[in-house]
């Protein structure tokens, strides 16, 4: 018996693998989203590990917020995620309007119009942000053409957020207590009026063209080889690195903060959380590539659903912004989290009283999902690795802070 | 048609006679229209080497400016596909751009990378500019037009010279010391060699049915009309277009098949360390070798010269021929500019499993037809035409629904 | 569950590792936690069916300030299933900051864990990976901490300008 085993082990050793080279993918490549780079060590085509590096973005969010008021570090969180950048001002102020409520000693209430210019200004920016994403992805897999059919959409999408704030792309808009009123919109005004339309007019140019992308980019059958079964994440998976949005309902996660965690008004609107589903007769397997990007294709559907809600209800009289004296929440932490267009945005905020934080940490949703790319990256192509990380949509501006 | 193309531009030559199209040129364009005095000393030999000189010089000078043209009209037309304008600025509706772009490519500094292979580095560029264009040596442009060379292996020569072309790209990535030229080179070789297999099947029932390698001889078996045309001769030749041409797209590195040069992937494959003038004569070789392969598609299967109808020159001629081409050329585009890219295995997969067997099959049914038809007549060429007919119904009704894959919206 | 609850859970089974329950603070009610304990604390949220805590949302390093010599550890948990949270953490003096890591309970934490190593300093044993993450590798000091002194040149460039 020992004998066998011996000789066994003299046989000799299959080497199935050719020599390793390493390449650094980035932090300059043309499909890296920005300033990511890869340390891919390949085996011919194949990658035997991708091992991410970031850092090259790192503006020191966290530590310039240590020395500025609160009103003061919303532009800060523009420069986050810069796609979607109302979403990120909207989740800051939520977390220190949460932490200033706790003291009951002071009252303020967010108003009415206020709310709802928030939701309508970020879903409009959910959709902008869910264009660039869908246009990349495009790219990413060789289609240059959708790409710029999402930039001349989102073009559409970028003035009018010009003509609310004045910037299009790092607006801060939303403020602590309420919205920026740089742009003065008199309630029931004719200004008022006219925007409302060219929101509306936007969106009946628009809806019928999610259709139309999805017949030339996501029905596809090149696009859906390259994308279909590549790189699944399991829903554990998902939940264990912390894969938020998208990503996470792309795992077949039936989970959205705006539905499941209401702030804000979104409990008053009818809107599907769109989730994916293993589609056999094409080849869509839960978790892959093609889930991910069609559950982005598909929320932009959801958002046009609530903007129209809004725009039917019409924007109610009263002031944008709460009276607020100063902005000097209480000694005490809070953890909020609100659901921007790449998923989970929480900001941890510890204040002992005075006008400035302790501590603040902006939890990026991209941050956690590109941590799993190391994980799915193994044993796939290189062409897979540029699918991973335009279907995980990342931002590095987020990731990096 | 004017008959500048046809009989007085370029003067009408019988190559038939002689050994030579050059002496002949000679002997009977030349000599007959020099002084008396001259006409008797003038030294044949002499004649010859000038006359192919003059020739060469015309291609050589005439040639590259298609892909001038070329690049601009691909500019062009993503503009259209993409809602937008293209190059406006440069010459009237930016006609003058691909000019402005070439001279200023002129005057970039041309690096050369220290840790490189000095001398293969400089050599690549050469070697694919000159086989792309050596290639137009062997294209019938027209009937009244004497190919430079005129050669009884024409489809042959054209397949070993394309050939050459890969030696060129993988000179290039190994050449350039970085790491996303190999890579991209050694895909593009995989890439070629393996799609050279069913492109020379696909050229080889053309070949069993016309009995000879020389293209005017493929020419000239098609005059009969657009349903003497090769790709509607047999069911198998029509499919061997279709094979042709996509094989033809991967050969030239096109979108879906642009592996090679993936920008998005390994940021520009072979060329990623070129600038200047070696990038240019890259880029021309590009758009030349695709304008080469749509010419022999045409050659082989779309009549050449030859027109829709016998004894019209609809679609005839040399602009008949380069109209079919400069459609064939849109193809390309147009699939480039709709397409997203296949990955390293599907395109291998497409080629090894589906592309041979195919073209082995056409080969096996294209001998067969042969033996059945020993002579092609309205009843072979009418019982080709309802095969393919019913063919496409056929594939439509069954495989289309199938290949338009439309899922369906996800409820939630 | 209510962190209550929880609190009352972990205090039954943990005993002296569980040091409090913060509430007179605005905001979440905070579980503290003796720093060695917490990987054991962590595990037993993840693996009971009650508590079930799936996903770690936030893992963050806070420092309070020089006057009180502490770097604290926030661990922000949430439970999809039962859908509720609760707040862990766990303070430990600046000189000899360490902890068990939670990498290989949650892999959220494999990276956040890197950046409070990165920013504050402290080291997560067990973790299988410990690298600065955001800043260069080269970088020298702990930059979240409150006594942390900018350098005056890196690799020769100029850092406060």
């Amino acid at each position: 018996m020992e004998t066998t085993q011996q000789t066994e082990s003299k046989i000799i050793e299959l080497k199935p693998f050719t020599d390793e080279m390493v390449v650094n993918m980035g932090p300059q490549h043309p499909s890296t989203h920005g300033v990511l780079r890869l340390e891919l060590r390949l085996d011919g085509e194949v990658v035997r590990e991708a091992i991410p590096h970031i850092g090259y973005l790192h503006r020191c969010f966290e530590k310039h917020s240590e020395n500025l008021s609160y009103p003061q570090i919303i532009p800060f969180t523009d420069r986050m995620d810069y796609v979607a950048a109302m979403n990120q001002n909207w989740g800051f102020c939520l977390a220190v309007e949460k932490l200033m409520a706790a003291d009951e000693s002071k009252d303020f209430a967010i108003p009415e119009r206020a709310e709802y210019l928030r939701v309508l200004i970020c879903e409009l920016n959910r959709i902008a942000s869910h264009l660039l994403s869908f246009g990349t992805y495009g790219m990413d897999i060789g289609a240059f053409t959708p790409f710029l059919y999402a930039f001349r959409d989102r073009e559409r999408l970028l003035l009018l957020f010009e003509k609310i704030c004045g910037a299009r792309l790092t607006y801060n808009y939303i403020r602590i207590g309420g919205v920026s009123e740089i742009i003065p919109m008199e309630p029931g005004s004719i200004d008022e009026q006219n925007y409302l339309d060219e929101i509306e007019s936007f969106l009946d140019y628009f809806e019928p063209k999610i259709d139309e992308y999805n017949d030339l980019l996501t029905s596809n059958s090149i696009f859906s080889e390259r994308t279909m079964g590549v790189a699944v994440m399991s829903a554990e998976m998902a939940l264990s690195y912390g894969a938020t949005g998208p990503n996470i309902r792309g795992s077949g996660v039936d989970w959205d903060l705006r539905r499941d965690e209401p702030y804000s008004i979104y409990d008053r609107f009818d809107f599907d959380v769109p989730v994916a589903k293993d589609i056999p007769e094409l080849g869509a397997v839960v978790g892959d590539c093609w889930s991910r990007y069609k559950v982005r294709m598909d929320e932009m559907k959801e958002s046009v659903r609530i903007v129209r809600q809004i725009l039917a209800e019409g924007l109610p009289d009263g002031p944008v912004m709460a009276d607020l004296k100063a902005v000097r929440p209480p000694k005490g932490e809070i953890y909020f989290r609100s659901e921007a267009p790449r998923g989970e945005l929480g900001f941890y905020i510890v204040s002992d009283g005075t006008p400035k934080p302790v501590r603040l940490k902006g939890r990026s949703p991209c941050f956690s999902a590109l941590s799993a790319l190391q994980e799915l990256s193994r044993g796939l192509m290189v062409a897979d690795i540029i699918a991973i990380i335009g279907s995980i949509d990342i931002v590095m501006g987020e990731v990096d802070r | 048609m004017p008959e500048i193309f046809s009989e007085g531009f370029f003067p009408k030559i019988n190559l038939q006679e002689g050994t030579n199209w050059a002496t002949d040129f000679v002997r009977d364009v030349i000599i007959p229209r020099l002084p008396e005095a001259v006409a008797g000393h003038f030294p044949m030999e002499l004649g010859t080497v000038l006359v192919m000189l003059a020739f060469a010089g015309i291609f050589v000078a005439v040639v590259p400016l298609l892909p001038l043209v070329l690049v601009l009209a691909e500019r062009k037309v993503a503009a259209r596909f993409q809602n937008r304008t293209g190059p406006m600025r440069v010459g009237p509706w930016g006609t003058l751009q691909t000019l402005a772009d070439g001279i200023k490519l002129i005057f970039k500094e041309d690096y050369i990378p220290p840790q490189g292979d000095k001398l293969l580095f400089l050599l690549a560029p050469y070697i694919i500019f000159a086989c792309s264009f050596a290639v137009f040596a062997a294209i019938p442009f027209g009937d009244g037009i004497p190919i430079p060379s005129d050669f009884n292996i024409g489809i042959f020569y054209i397949m070993a010279i394309s050939s050459v072309i890969v030696m060129g790209v993988i000179m290039a990535g190994w050449s350039s010391n970085s790491k996303w030229s190999l890579l991209g080179s050694l895909r593009s070789a995989a890439q070629i060699v393996s799609y050279e297999i069913p492109l020379g099947l696909s050229i080889l029932t053309v070949v069993m049915l016309v009995e000879s390698l020389g293209m005017r001889d493929i020419v000239n078996s098609q005059s009969g009309g657009i349903f003497t045309w090769l790709i509607f001769r047999t069911p198998f030749t029509f499919i061997a277009f279709f094979i042709f041409f996509i094989s033809s797209i991967a050969e030239v590195n096109r979108t879906p098949f642009d592996l090679p040069e993936a920008e998005s992937e390994i940021v520009a494959g072979f060329h990623t360390e070129y600038s200047g003038m070696r990038f240019a004569l890259f880029f021309i070789a590009e758009y030349a070798n695709m304008f080469a392969v749509s010419a022999i598609g045409v050659t082989l299967f779309l009549g050449g010269w030859q027109g829709v109808l016998p004894g019209y020159d609809f679609l005839g001629g040399f602009p008949g021929f380069v109209i079919k081409t400069l459609g064939l050329v849109f193809m390309m585009m147009w699939l480039r500019w709709t397409l997203p890219r296949l990955r390293v295995d599907q395109l291998m997969n497409l080629c090894w499993k589906y592309f041979i067997p195919i073209s082995f099959f056409n080969i096996l049914g294209t001998g067969i037809w042969g033996l059945i038809f020993e002579k092609d007549d309205v009843w072979s060429i009418g019982i080709s035409c309802a095969i393919i007919y019913v063919g496409l119904i056929g594939a439509y009704t069954v495989a289309g629904r199938n290949l338009v894959r439309k899922p369906e919206p996800q409820p939630s | 569950m209510k962190p209550e609850e929880i609190y009352k859970t972990l205090a039954d089974k943990f005993g002296e590792s569980i040091l409090g329950f913060d509430t007179e603070l605005a905001g979440d009610p905070i579980i503290q936690i003796v720093p060695s304990a917490i990987a054991d604390v962590c595990q037993y949220l993840a693996e009971t069916d009650t508590l079930a805590f799936d996903s770690l949302m936030c893992l963050s390093g806070v420092d309070l300030g020089a006057k009180e010599e502490e770097l604290s550890v926030v661990y922000h948990l949430y439970a999809m299933q039962h859908r509720h949270s609760v707040v862990l953490k766990t303070s430990m003096p600046k000189t000899d900051a360490h902890l068990p890591s939670v990498s290989h309970i949650w892999k959220t934490a494999d990276w956040h864990e890197r950046e409070t190593y990165d920013l504050y300093g402290i080291l997560f044993e067990g973790h299988t990976d410990l690298r600065r993450i955001l800043l260069p590798d080269d970088w020298e000091g702990y930059p979240l901490r409150k006594d942390y002194k900018e350098p005056d040149f890196y690799r020769g460039m100029r850092v406060p300008y």
